[in-house]
């Protein structure tokens, strides 16, 4: 266990960026973002970021390839990137949890080349909640916000804050900034850690569970009425689905450059009427199919083909960030029989 | 007022006159609202809810709600009721088959505005007069309303509603807005701040649709930007001119008919100035046109859709310089 007084954390970011870039919570006037760190910028002190940390790893939209075209020929140039290491500071537990999840579709055959690179070329400092929000519910999830996780995990405990190394990269990048660091003791932050987990006890949706929604069939939920209700004022915009750290649906496009084509990807949102659309139409017509699709996905499909996990870590930015406040913690609380409170 | 609104939704099921009530449903938190369509007296008592948190316009629902069996209660805000009838005006609505109960607005409470003062773990929320009194995990906190209040509620261009069967509460007044004070300031700016503004602001985008998607004015069975035939249907910018084009589109295609209800900034998850496009818009009509307010008059002809030898040449864009 290392520390850092917090009054000299620029030392620890000037450190780290003398040899990287380095991101961090920044606040801006759309809320608090990722943004590059260099001497001058103050880390935000919000809960969370307003779009998730998938960013880094899955941006919203990237070139895959190019076509040139002159008369008949077609010349096809891949997309070259040069990838250089990066960190993250400031990672909460959720959006580190949904690393574990992005990587179970992307790192498993055959390997999204694009999403590996970018994986391996990061290194994640994450931060403890030491004032969580009414909207979080990653303990559903079994997520510890006391203990957060990713290549360095980071505390804050009054005017000092604590790094403990969770892997041989973390390992690494403490090392090479040890300059900025002291020696601590793990004990120091147990204090810490048991206040989160009284404050994460005291939330609203601190009971929130997915037991009624796991005894059930799959189909008997799928083909439940009370989805109509559910999902009767989606707007069928892709709001949640793009600030969710989870969701990893995107399209390949080509863009017509006027000699040529540019394909690339970007995010898709099942929310969206040409959402899987192909030659003979759509699969799903009507916003309860797509309503209906998102939260099977998370909530039954996923964890059915992949040992019972979930792909939603109650970041709660969907909570936050839906127009008409319709989601996923209502969606439990109606298919899991519990009763608005 | 909310007890009112439930009692005269009960007695208008009860008596058959509608058979489904448009409003708003709690959440979880006191201050996560839903627009939902009631079809019980004890549904109604269960969620019913109408509070300075009931932001959500609901006159774009009736699209989808009128052409239904039967007839539907929608209570209408005064900023709602605009939108209606400009729905109306394009035959967009079947009113007939909708009954509109007027209510009052007080000016809607921002949660992001709480927030942005540092509390969080928000439990309680709730307006007590001129203050918003706010339960906590961490402690209760008193604010003043004006300083936590919707942007689009504190330059309210009117209390008075445009189109209702019935009022509850007193019918207000059409105000005195400074609504045009943020244009204005645009107006001042160089070009080359001005383009700096937009480029900054409108790169923010995520290309979510939520503005579109929630706005009255947008009502397209299909839109151009969604239909893969058109050629311009994007997902996500393949580079920034698109992006900065699809608002500047939309805020074209939504000119004149416009009602100014601030949907679109409200929704933004990345808090775009979205209304300052179509706000600029209506002051160049009242301009060039003479004053003209989109969902006042349903019988109206708009002053973009109407044609009179009176109107202003082209060229008056080269004369005003913009």
């Amino acid at each position: 266990m290392l520390k850092v007084s917090v009054d000299k954390i620029n030392d620890l970011f000037r450190a780290i960026a003398a040899t990287q870039k380095l991101y961090l919570p920044v606040d801006t006037n759309a809320g608090a973002q990722y943004r590059e760190w260099s001497e001058g910028v103050t880390m935000s002190q919000a809960l969370n970021t307003n779009r998730s940390a998938k960013d880094f790893f899955f941006p919203q939209t990237e070139n895959l390839a190019e076509f040139k075209m002159e008369g008949k020929k077609i010349e096809v140039k891949p997309q070259v990137n040069e990838y250089e290491d990066y960190v993250v500071f400031g990672v909460r537990a959720c959006d580190a949890a949904s690393f574990a999840i992005l990587d179970r579709v992307f790192l498993s055959e055959p390997v999204d080349t694009f999403y590996a690179h970018r994986r391996e070329h990061g290194t994640i400092i994450t931060l403890a909640c030491n004032r969580p929000a009414e909207t979080c519910f990653c303990t559903t999830f079994g997520v510890d916000p006391a203990v957060p996780g990713g290549d360095v995990s980071a505390w804050q405990k009054g005017e000092e804050l604590y790094l403990e190394a969770q892997t041989e990269k973390g390992e690494k990048l403490l090392q090479a900034v040890a300059g900025a660091l002291s020696q601590a003791e793990s004990e120091d932050i147990e204090p810490v850690k048991a206040a989160i987990r009284v404050m994460m006890e005291k939330l609203p949706l601190a009971k929130l569970s997915l037991k009624g929604i796991e005894d059930q069939k799959m189909l008997d939920l799928f083909y439940s009425d009370k989805w109509n209700a559910l999902s009767e004022s989606c707007l069928g915009c892709g709001t949640c689905t793009f600030v969710c750290p989870t969701c990893q649906c995107y399209d390949v496009r080509d863009f017509d450059t006027g000699n040529g084509i540019q394909r690339f990807r970007c995010w898709d949102s099942c929310m969206y009427s040409d959402f899987t659309k192909m030659a003979h139409g759509n699969i799903r017509n009507s916003q309860m199919e797509r309503f209906r699709q998102r939260f099977m996905h998370k909530l039954v499909y996923f964890p059915e083909n992949n040992e019972g996990i979930y792909s939603c870590v109650g970041c709660g930015r969907c909570l936050a960030k839906c127009p008409i406040h319709m989601n996923i913690v209502k969606v439990i609380k109606t298919m899991g029989g519990t009763e608005n409170e | 007022m909310q007890e009112a609104m439930i009692k005269r939704a009960k007695e208008l099921l009860a008596e058959g006159t509608v058979n489904r009530v448009m409003g708003w449903q709690a959440g979880e938190f006191a201050y996560d609202i839903t627009p939902t369509v009631f079809s019980s007296a004890d549904e109604l008592d269960k969620a019913f809810v109408y509070n300075d948190f009931c932001s959500a316009n609901v006159s774009k629902y009736m699209i989808k709600e009128s052409r239904k069996e039967g007839k539907i209660l929608c209570f209408l805000k005064p900023c709602d009721s605009y939108s209606f009838n400009q729905l109306l005006a394009e035959h967009r609505i079947w009113r007939d088959n909708v009954y509109i109960i007027g209510i009052p607005s007080y000016g809607k409470v921002d949660v992001n505005k709480v927030r942005a003062k540092g509390v969080t773990g928000i439990t309680g929320i709730h307006t007590d007069g001129p203050n918003v009194v706010v339960e906590t995990i961490y402690g209760s906190e008193t604010m003043v309303k004006m300083d936590v209040m919707e942007d689009r509620c504190l330059c309210c261009k009117s209390k008075k509603h445009m189109v209702y069967d019935e009022l509850l509460g007193e019918e207000g007044e059409v105000l005195q807005s400074n609504r045009f004070e943020q244009v204005e300031a645009l107006e001042n700016m160089t070009p080359e701040e001005r383009y700096e503004f937009w480029r900054s602001e409108l790169s923010k985008c995520i290309r979510c649709n939520a503005c579109r998607n929630v706005c009255p004015a947008c009502t397209c069975e299909n839109c151009v930007f969604d239909n893969p035939a058109s050629g311009v249907a994007n997902k996500a910018p393949s580079s920034d001119f698109e992006e900065n084009m699809f608002h500047i589109i939309r805020a074209f295609h939504v000119a004149g008919r416009c009602t100014d209800c601030g949907e679109c900034s409200r929704v933004c998850p990345q808090n775009i100035p979205l209304h300052l496009l179509n706000r600029k818009f209506i002051k160049d009509i009242n301009e060039l046109y003479g004053t003209y307010q989109a969902g006042e008059d349903k019988d109206a002809r708009g002053p973009l859709t109407n044609f009179t030898v009176d109107d202003c040449e082209p060229s008056i864009v080269h004369h005003r310089r913009g």
